[in-house]
C-alpha cells in the first residue's frame, strides 16, 4: 500500500519555506515527515502530512503549486546494513530509485524510510515478495 | 453583419476621395490651432494647401511619442477647452503618460468604429458585453463602453478583476460577449475549468481582446476554454484608444477604420514609406478627430498592410497581427529578438505559463539572458529529473523560435512583476 505525499514548488528566495511550513501550521495539519531536494534556482519540498487534501487546498489557495503522488514508505531495521538490504530487493529487479529520505521517530526502533521508484508497480510486488512490509496511512499515523 | 456597410464596403475611388477630404481638413485644422503643428510645417515651409494627394501625406513631418509628451497635458488641443469632455491618459510607464482629449465629436467616432467591431463580432442589440478592460485614464474600458452604448447593446461595465465575479456574470447574465486583454482572457478561461463550471453553463459566443500582444498559440486556448471566437482589437491611447482595427470573423487581419484613420507603413530606421506587404512601423494619421487631431503617429508596432478585399465584404484596409515594437526588440548577441517569439515558444510547450520575464545582462562582454518562466500545475515534479527536462524543452523551444541559447529558470506563480495588469516582459541591464 502506497502512502501519499505532497510535492510544494519553492523559490530559492528568502521565507519561501517558511511561508509554505505557516500555511499548513495554521490549518493545524501535522507534518510527518519532510525533504528538500533543491538547486540554485528552486527547491522541491516534499513532505508527508496528516491530511493532504486539507494540505493541498490551503497551499493553493496560497498561491502554491502542489503535487500529490504515491511514495513507499518502509521500517529498516536501524542498524549497519539496514537499508542496504532493502536496496538490494531493488538492485536485483533493475528499479531505479528517484529519491529517497528517512526519518527516525520515537515509538519505533526501526528507520523510516520514504522512497519513490522509477516503476512503483514493481517495486511494490518486489517488496512483497521479498516479504517487507509496507506502512500504509494507519500506520503512519501511530509514527 | 455591417455595422455601417457603406463605410466598411466602399470602393477604392469613393474611399480615397473621401480620405483625401478629410485629411485636408485635419491638416487645416491642425495648423491653425495648434502651435506644435505649425511650428513643424513652417519650419520645412510646409502649408496645408500643398497636402493635394493623399501621397503628399508623406510631406508632413512625424508626430513621436515624446511630442506628446512635451506637449503634457494638454498642450495640443485644436479647439477650445470648453469642446472638450473626456481625458484620457497612457500608462505613463515609460515616462509622463500621455494625454487624449476627446470632444463630443470624437467620441462618437470612438464609439461608431467599437460598434463596427462589435458586430464584426456578431454582436446584437439585446447581447450582454461584459466589459472587463479596466474603467479609468485606460482607454480600453471606456472605449469598449462608449461602442456598446453607440450600437444599443446591453454593457456591463465590470471593469477588470475580481475573477470570481466574473465568472457569477457569465453565468448568471449568460453574457454573449467578453471584451477584456488577452492574457486576462486566457485567466478567465483557467478559472472557469478551475472553478468546475461547465461551458454548457455559460454563454459566450465571442470575445475582442486587445491593449497586449498575443500569439495565436493563445488564440487557441482562449477559444477552447471560453467557448468562443476571439477577435483582435487594435488601438492607442495616442491616437484615439481601442477600436482604431479589429478583425472581422475570418480572422486574417485588422480592418482599419481608415475612413478615420489613414495607415502608413514605414521603415522605421529611414522612415521611407513602404508598400502594402512589406513589413515595417505603422503610422497612424487621424481624419475626423477635432480635440486633438494628430497627424502622421510614429507607432512603434511593427506589422504589414493588406489592401485586398476581405472575404467577409469589407474594403477596408487591413494591418496583420503585430509582431513586435521597433522599441521592444532587442538585439541579443546581435540577433532580433522580440518578447513575442518567447512567448510562441513557450506556448509550444505543454504547460508552460506564457507568463515569462526577459532578464538581459552582460556581465563581461558577451550578453546573457534569462527567461524566467512561472510554474504551473501541469509544469511542477516532484522529480528533478522531470523539472530539469522541461526546463530544457522551453529552452529548446526558445532556441528554435529565436536562435539563441538562453537560461531558463522556473519562478513561483504570480511572481513576476505587472503592472497595471500589463506583465513586464524585458528587463535590460545591459549598459550599452
Amino acid at each position: 500500500m502506497a502512502v501519499k505525499q505532497i510535492s510544494i514548488f519553492v523559490e530559492n528566495k528568502e521565507g519561501r519555506i517558511k511561508k509554505a511550513i505557516d500555511t499548513l501550521a495554521k490549518q493545524d495539519i501535522n507534518i510527518r515527515a519532510l525533504s528538500i531536494a533543491d538547486t540554485t534556482k528552486y527547491g522541491i519540498l516534499r513532505l508527508i502530512v496528516s491530511d493532504n487534501a486539507k494540505a493541498i487546498e490551503t497551499l493553493e489557495n496560497n498561491g502554491f503549486i502542489v503535487k500529490e503522488n504515491e511514495v513507499i514508505i518502509l521500517a529498516v531495521p536501524d542498524e549497519p546494513n539496514g537499508l542496504n538490504s532493502t536496496l538490494a530487493v531493488f538492485d536485483d529487479k533493475d528499479i531505479n530509485l528517484e529519491y529517497l529520505y528517512a526519518f527516525a521517530s520515537s515509538k519505533t526502533d526501526k528507520a523510516i524510510v520514504v522512497m519513490r521508484l522509477e516503476n512503483m508497480e514493481k517495486a511494490i510486488d518486489a517488496l512483497k515478495e521479498s516479504n517487507i512490509k509496507i506502512l500504509d496511512n494507519e500506520d503512519i499515523k501511530d509514527l | 453583419m455591417f455595422w455601417n456597410e457603406e463605410a466598411e464596403c466602399m470602393n477604392k475611388e469613393e474611399k480615397e476621395k473621401i480620405q483625401l477630404e478629410r485629411l485636408q481638413k485635419t491638416v487645416k485644422l491642425a495648423y491653425e490651432n495648434v502651435e506644435f503643428y505649425k511650428k513643424r510645417f513652417d519650419k520645412i515651409g510646409l502649408k496645408p494647401e500643398d497636402i493635394k494627394t493623399l501621397k503628399d501625406i508623406e510631406k508632413i513631418p512625424f508626430t513621436t511619442k515624446s511630442d506628446l509628451r512635451e506637449a503634457y497635458p494638454l498642450g495640443l488641443l485644436a479647439v477650445p477647452r470648453e469642446e472638450i469632455v473626456e481625458v484620457h491618459a497612457s500608462s505613463g510607464t515609460t515616462g509622463k503618460p500621455t494625454v487624449t482629449a476627446y470632444t463630443q465629436n470624437d467620441l462618437d467616432i470612438w464609439g461608431e468604429c467599437i460598434a463596427r467591431g462589435l458586430k464584426m463580432a456578431d454582436a446584437e442589440q439585446d447581447y450582454i458585453i461584459q466589459n472587463a478592460y479596466g474603467y479609468g485614464l485606460f482607454t480600453g474600458g471606456f472605449g469598449i463602453h462608449h461602442g456598446g452604448n453607440k450600437m444599443g447593446a446591453i454593457t456591463i461595465p465590470i471593469s477588470a478583476g475580481n475573477t470570481r465575479r466574473q465568472l457569477d456574470t457569465m453565468v448568471d447574465f449568460q453574457s454573449e460577449i467578453l471584451t477584456c486583454t488577452p492574457s486576462y482572457a486566457m485567466y478567465l478561461g483557467e478559472s472557469r475549468e478551475k472553478a468546475g463550471i461547465a461551458l454548457e453553463d455559460i454563454n459566450l459566443k465571442a470575445g475582442i481582446h486587445g491593449a497586449e500582444m498575443w500569439t495565436d498559440e493563445m488564440r487557441k486556448r482562449i477559444e477552447t476554454s471560453l467557448g468562443i471566437k476571439t477577435h483582435n482589437i487594435y488601438g492607442l491611447t495616442e491616437v484615439m484608444g481601442p477600436g482604431v482595427a479589429q478583425e472581422c470573423n475570418c480572422q486574417n487581419g485588422m480592418h482599419i477604420q481608415d475612413d478615420h484613420f489613414y495607415p502608413e507603413i514605414i521603415n522605421s530606421e529611414t522612415g521611407a514609406t513602404l508598400d502594402y506587404g512589406e513589413k515595417g512601423e505603422l503610422v497612424l494619421t487621424s481624419l475626423t478627430k477635432t480635440g486633438m487631431p494628430i497627424l502622421r503617429f510614429r507607432t512603434k508596432d511593427l506589422t504589414s498592410l493588406i489592401g485586398e478585399k476581405c472575404e467577409c465584404g469589407r474594403t477596408t484596409v487591413r494591418m496583420t497581427r503585430i509582431t513586435g515594437r521597433s522599441d521592444d526588440m532587442l538585439k541579443i548577441k546581435g540577433v532580433m529578438v522580440f518578447p513575442s517569439q518567447i512567448e510562441k515558444a513557450l506556448l509550444k510547450v505543454a504547460g508552460a505559463s506564457p507568463n515569462y520575464m526577459i532578464h538581459v545582462t552582460r556581465p563581461d562582454i558577451l550578453d546573457e539572458v534569462e527567461v524566467k518562466v512561472e510554474a504551473s500545475k501541469e509544469l511542477f515534479s516532484d522529480e528533478m529529473k522531470e523539472m530539469e527536462r522541461v526546463e530544457k524543452q522551453i529552452q529548446a523551444s526558445i532556441r528554435s523560435e529565436t536562435g539563441i541559447r538562453m537560461d531558463v529558470t522556473i519562478v513561483e506563480p504570480e511572481s513576476l512583476p505587472r503592472s497595471e495588469g500589463k506583465a513586464v516582459r524585458v528587463i535590460d541591464e545591459r549598459n550599452l
